[in-house]
């Protein structure tokens, strides 16, 4: 198997573009599902009326359609509707709209995970609402819901993949280019694989040593 | 009302196209799902294994899974494995290889982890009884480990469907590929066709895939209480 | 006998509640005085956990009145936070938080509720702290700590709050019988002190030990009181004297 190094070394500027423009876009699509989630588990959790419909039937619409779907219908359909949006906004959209609902689930499901007799002895000791949530609620609910959050980030660092379809100038884009361009499709199939791998693993790590500590806090093993 | 864009959903025979493709879709989908459950539990049960270097290659099957995204290993085959063996796969048989091998990888860990899930006090009352081996994983364990098994397996069918979508990308003819070609053959005549046409294909992701998604909220509820 | 206060700190007058359309409690009333122990006994069921957390605001009631220093309770505009810093309680499970140390529990309230001197509430909380002989732990977090250590560290953070009225709910219940009894002389300790207190317990000794008088209940109505030596052994009414057997073998 002879490997064309220099094709690698050469085609590294074309890559390295590539990941900073899917980083930029996976951090905007976090920065604003975890904005998302953290409203829409409020709304859901003090059961604020007519919103909590409205953010329950977003978060079914949201999980049960692809993303590729939902930027296909952002970039091709909207401009028919008069709104022409640019292929970094899509995206940005797309994946803030699809992770809103993942990141509302896990910061719910930490919330939810403080049990009424902790609220309970809170209130006991004469803490107001607002005492309650910042004292008692929020610290155990966020370690809690860090781990999926975590997971989520990854999730939706994995979703960019697809967002070559709308013309973003990703990796796989690159890829695809250069295998049609040079058919070194291993070279190309390779830095493909390696430059993922390079993005997720250190995150995956980084989640699963959280997780680790964050357990150990919690019930101490 | 003419032109309004949804009517090119309902010109000619472009309806019936859709539901070829989403045939295509969903033949996919089953196929991948039957295939990924079956090898996914004979993976979970071998998890259970002491023999080390097979535990190795099973942690890194599912983290090779994991952490390279679909579309990726959908490219990797179809572009990738084509060339190196010289075989000629069409989209469609890579779509279903990539598929059944990530859903295996899932699945194994979900079977894995329904199983670690019992009692151990399950174990010890079955042995106490008198159970050999094999009739306390037929009647006592795997009983059990199934009805822990489905909410998962559910979540996971509903996210190979929704992943099935990318397939479009490897150039096999689904429902969102006729819906491309729909759109192009009616530009002139539906200019907004796009947006009817992506909303339609929307929808029916969206038909397909909400029931599993409460059946398996259901089940979760009902294995929790 | 010890020498009470006849001040009335709480008066509870024919007090309802009800749970899904069932009636809890059904006309309860009693005075509670400055310095006295109270311990409320019954079967399970009886009202006796809710009727306590009527007290401190946790349960609504329907109908009746709760006093307390010559203040009701059960208007709308109760200021049931500063109302909680004077009746404390302590629950069955302990409940402290797990993300705190055992120092860091005792000062919340008396730092954040009571807006108190840092210096002033660490003096007090290592102080009681001391007395349940638990100092040493008092940067250690809730689970390095065994239930009954746990237990009278809940009862250090209630003390902390400086509380006229202290509640307990069957605050031994889920403890490993040997440790039981460092709790329950933590409490007899604070009878000794003149703190007054309603306990309920299923502890029969120790009910009648700590007790200035005795409240049977049953079915959400108060049966008998009276004062431990009368209740145990001569109980007025057959369904205490039914309760009482169970206990006898």
């Amino acid at each position: 198997m002879n490997i064309d190094w220099d094709f690698i070394i050469r085609s590294l500027p074309l890559y390295a573009d590539a990941v900073w423009i899917t980083l930029h876009l996976a951090f905007w699509g976090i920065l604003i599902s975890l904005a998302i989630g953290l409203v829409c588990s409020a709304i859901l959790y003090f059961k604020v009326r007519g919103l909590s419909k409205v953010v329950k039937v977003y978060v079914e619409i949201s999980r049960n359609t692809p993303l590729l779907i939902q930027i296909f219908f952002l970039y091709f359909g909207f401009p028919k509707l008069g709104i022409t949006l640019s292929a970094s906004t899509c995206a940005i959209i797309g994946l803030s709209f699809l992770g809103g609902s993942y990141m509302c689930e896990a910061f719910r499901s930490g919330i939810e995970s403080v049990s009424k007799s902790q609220i309970e002895s809170g209130l006991s000791i004469g803490l107001s609402n607002t005492q309650l949530a910042r004292y008692v609620v929020i610290p155990q609910a966020f370690s809690v819901s860090l781990p999926s959050l975590g997971a989520n980030c990854i999730f939706l660092l994995k979703e960019t993949s697809i967002l070559g379809a709308i013309s973003i100038l990703d990796v796989m884009n690159v890829t695809k280019d250069l295998i049609g361009m040079y058919y070194k499709t291993f070279e190309s199939l390779l830095m493909l694989v390696v430059v993922y791998v390079i993005m997720l693993l250190p995150l995956s790590i980084l989640l699963t040593w959280l997780e680790k500590r964050v357990r150990y806090a919690e019930f101490g093993n | 009302m003419q032109n309004l864009g949804i009517n090119a959903i309902f010109q000619g025979r472009n309806f019936q196209r859709l539901f070829e493709g989403l045939l295509i879709t969903m033949e996919i989908s089953f196929v991948s799902i039957v295939i990924a459950t079956l090898l996914g539990i004979l993976i979970g049960l071998s998890r259970t294994t002491k023999n080390k270097p097979l535990l190795l290659i099973n942690r890194l099957y599912l983290e090779f899974f994991r952490i390279i995204p679909t579309l990726v290993w959908l490219f990797v085959f179809y572009f990738g494995v084509t060339t190196a063996l010289n075989v000629d796969l069409s989209g469609l048989s890579v779509a279903i290889i990539v598929f059944s091998l990530w859903g295996a990888a899932e699945m194994g860990d979900i079977v894995r982890g329904a199983l670690q899930s019992l009692p151990q006090h399950q174990t010890e009352s079955g042995m106490a009884l008198g159970l050999n081996h094999w009739q306390l994983y037929l009647y006592v364990l795997i009983p059990q480990a199934v009805r822990r098994t489905l909410p998962g397996t559910i979540n996971l069918a509903t996210r190979m469907i929704k992943t099935t979508s990318l397939v479009v990308l490897i150039g096999v003819i689904d429902v969102v590929k006729i819906g491309q070609q729909i759109i192009e053959t009616s530009r002139f005549e539906f200019p907004t066709a796009s947006f009817w046409v992506y909303g339609f294909i929307f929808v029916l992701y969206f038909i397909i895939c909400y029931p599993l998604s409460i059946l398996s909220d259901k089940l979760e509820m009902k294995w929790n209480n | 006998m010890k020498n009470k206060n006849d001040i009335t700190l709480l008066k509870i007058s024919d007090l309802h509640k009800e749970f899904d359309h069932k009636e809890i409690l059904k006309g309860v009333s009693f005075e509670l005085h400055r310095g006295e122990v109270l311990v409320i006994l019954g079967p399970s069921g009886c009202g006796k956990s809710t009727l306590l957390r009527c007290i401190n605001g946790l349960e609504k009631i329907q109908a009746g009145d709760i006093i307390f220093n010559d203040a009701s309770l059960t208007q709308d505009n109760t200021n049931w936070p500063d109302i909680r810093g004077k009746i404390g309680m302590v629950f069955q499970n302990y409940d402290l938080f797990p993300h705190m140390t055992v120092i860091d529990n005792i000062l919340l309230g008396p730092l954040k509720v009571q807006k108190r001197e840092k210096n002033e509430a660490l003096e007090q909380a290592e102080d009681l702290l001391a007395r349940v002989g638990l100092l040493d732990r008092k940067d250690a977090f809730p689970r390095q700590l065994s239930g009954g250590q746990k237990q009278r560290i809940a009862i250090v953070r209630a003390l902390c709050m400086n509380p006229e009225i202290i509640l307990f709910d069957e605050v031994t219940a889920s403890l490993d019988p040997e440790v039981v009894r460092e709790v329950l002389d933590v409490i007899l300790g604070l009878a000794k002190q003149g703190m007054t207190m309603v306990i309920v317990t299923h502890e029969m000794g120790f009910a009648r030990s700590v007790a200035d008088r005795i409240i049977f209940m049953d079915e959400g109505n108060i049966c008998e009181i009276a004062e431990p030596d009368v209740f145990f052994t001569n109980p007025q009414t057959e369904r205490a004297q039914h309760f009482l057997n169970i206990f006898q073998y």
